[in-house]
């Protein structure tokens, strides 16, 4: 049955708990979500489930097996994907570029054929290209195929990221803030996408201040504060959590 | 797609060209390198000319070699003059003290080279920045020291003499065949260099240059692919390093020196970070700068200097990189 297991995760920064004592279960094909004020422990908690930290207390496993000690790349190997808070794009590479790096790891790796261009090596980037320019499209940038990522602008760099962390054909993507920064209609967009990813049999982890968005993909919402899990439930339940509307009305937000 | 998208454009198709820094190095330029190459000899009149040109050609594979690591993966290495040395005296041991055929020495001693560097890679290659500067700066001092000091292997200050390379029972004495054989070998990197830039694997490489979690979350394994890239350019350096010192018949420990692996980085830098064509560019500017400034002779190191400051100020994205983007602009 399980995606991810979240077990009594703690992460202590020199005296702060970033994350204290969390457990939570991602159902596969679902759309999970993860709030809080801002300094709750969002992205430590994103940071734990892929390896850039490891926990101080707690495991995590993903499809049953457990990921600590695994590096990121390893994780990502498992089937992880994952976007960043601030759009992590490679700006010596065009955007088509930046999207074929997210499937290098199912390409021939060799390094002499790829020294000499062998037929196998051209297939395989051939096959890359044409998959990069679909997951471009199905994310809404095909206006930017061969773009300098330098000249495009905040919101595309988002959907760009999401696009790379399909390439690799996740089985679970980590979004950290993908509406922020964008426009009325980009953020429909990109509940259309998250709508359809999750259609698409792809469990999506949804990392976002934005709560109408957060009430309308998620099946799932589970609210941190001070590093602590505060409550989980539907949208409905969370939203109906006399502890959560005092955390949210309780801080500046 | 979103309704600006719609309004302003239809998708544009399947891309087939490279990234924007890319074209150049493209098959076109190979084309455009051996037309360069083939037309030269008719430029060059003395046999001073033909030395020049074939130092350039060594010059330039290292630096296209050197260019991955640095420019391309964006790893800094201030000792491969170590590497070269290696190379060079690997060639010079094997070849004049052992007998071995000098070629078999020029590989063997590459594949030395290159074991050395993935030996070494991991520890030094998790540094960053600075202190990446520092430990390649240590490893080259190292080499350098031991060079200069175990005189009854390398014969020290004195150096060593190699002796003369044969290709097919003759021997390779004339400028123009080792202009002929340095060409092909430029040819050769030039379009490995290319093909490997543009290929998944040289995208994982490339990406190395931006933070480390941007990789990682490709899936590329970091500090692997940076040992990679590493042995890749220390094996590339070691091999010309050996050709280099057959061709000139003779190694000293001061081809080995600090001062050989600032000029290595200057030739990338100076032609421009992650461009083949600008590596080459850049080896032809380091070697012959020197030679043209002999007219101003006490202001040379000055005059140099004072180039470098120029060109870093007025094109800090290197030589060929700019005028590329120049050449662009204007036309559109
Ligand atoms: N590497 C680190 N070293 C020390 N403290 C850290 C580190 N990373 C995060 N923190 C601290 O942990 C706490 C949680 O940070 P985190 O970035 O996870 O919050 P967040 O919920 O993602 O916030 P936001 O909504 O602003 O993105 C903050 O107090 C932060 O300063
Ligand atoms: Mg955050």
């Amino acid at each position: 049955m399980s995606d991810m297991q979240i077990s009594g995760l703690s992460k202590v920064f020199g005296g702060l708990r970033a994350t204290d004592d969390v457990s939570f279960h991602i159902a596969p094909g679902t759309v999970h979500s993860i709030i809080g004020p801002n300094g709750a422990g969002k992205t430590t908690l994103l940071n734990l489930m892929t390896g850039i930290y490891e926990p101080t207390a707690g495991e995590v496993t993903l499809g049953g097996q457990s990921l600590l000690g695994k590096p990121f790349h390893a994780r990502v190997a498992m089937g992880l994907g994952r976007t960043f808070q601030t759009p992590q794009i490679c700006h010596g590479m065009s955007a088509i570029e930046n999207v074929m790096l997210g499937s290098h790891l199912g390409l021939d790796g060799r390094l002499l054929p790829s020294m000499l261009r062998l037929p196998g090596i051209v297939r395989g980037d051939e096959a890359c290209r044409e998959a990069a320019a679909g997951w471009m499209r199905y994310v809404g940038l095909e206006r930017y195929l061969d773009a300098e990522p330098g000249a495009m602008p905040y919101g595309a760099l988002k959907r760009l990221e999401i696009a790379r962390a399909l390439a690799g054909k996740p089985r679970l993507i980590l979004l950290d803030e993908p509406a922020a920064g964008l426009g009325a209609t980009e953020k429909a967009e990109l509940s259309r996408l998250i709508c359809r990813l999750r259609d698409e049999g792809v469990t999506a982890v949804l990392v976002e201040h934005d709560m109408k968005l957060v009430m309308s993909v998620s099946q799932h919402v589970v609210v941190l504060n001070y590093g602590k899990k505060l409550a989980e439930g539907t949208p409905d339940e969370v939203s109906r959590n006399p502890d959560v509307i005092a955390a949210y009305l309780g801080r500046t937000h | 797609m979103s309704d600006i998208d719609k309004a302003i454009g239809m998708p544009r198709g399947l891309s087939t060209a490279g990234g924007p820094r890319l074209r150049l190095a493209g098959q076109g330029g190979v084309l455009l390198l051996a037309a360069i190459l083939l037309l030269l000899p008719w430029l060059l009149r003395s046999g001073f000319q033909y030395h020049m040109a074939v130092m350039i050609g060594i010059h330039a594979v290292i630096a296209i070699g050197l260019n991955l690591l640095v420019g391309y993966a964006g790893q800094i290495s201030l000792g491969h003059a170590g590497f070269m040395a290696i190379g060079a005296y690997g060639t010079a041991i094997l070849s004049s003290r052992f007998g071995w055929p000098p070629l078999l020495g020029v590989v063997v001693s590459a594949a030395a080279a290159g074991l050395l560097a993935f030996a070494v890679g991991r520890p030094i290659l998790r540094l960053k920045g600075y202190y990446l500067a520092m430990a390649t700066l240590g490893l080259g001092m190292i080499i350098y020291l031991l060079i200069s000091n175990e005189v009854w292997l390398t014969g020290g200050p004195d150096g060593l003499s190699l002796p003369m390379l044969s290709l097919f029972g003759q021997d390779v004495d004339s400028p123009k065949v080792w202009y002929g054989i340095v060409a092909v070998l430029l040819l050769v990197a030039y379009w490995m260099a290319g093909n490997l830039v543009n290929s998944p694997l040289g995208r994982a490489l490339r990406s190395l240059e931006g933070p480390e979690a941007l990789s990682a979350a490709a899936g590329v394994d970091v500090s692997a692919s940076k040992v990679r890239i590493f042995t890749v350019s220390a094996v590339v350096t070691a091999f010309m390093g050996g050709i280099g010192a057959l061709y000139a018949g003779f190694i000293s420990p001061k081809s080995a020196d600090f001062m050989q692996s600032i000029e290595l980085v200057l030739m990338v830098i100076l032609g421009g970070m992650g461009s083949i064509p600008g590596a080459v560019a850049g080896a032809a500017i380091v070697t012959l700068l020197p030679q043209v400034l002999t007219a101003v002779e006490h202001y040379e190191p000055l005059i140099y200097g004072l180039i470098l400051i120029l060109v870093m100020v007025l094109m800090p994205k290197g030589l060929v990189p700019t005028l590329a983007h120049r050449l662009r602009r204007s036309r559109s």
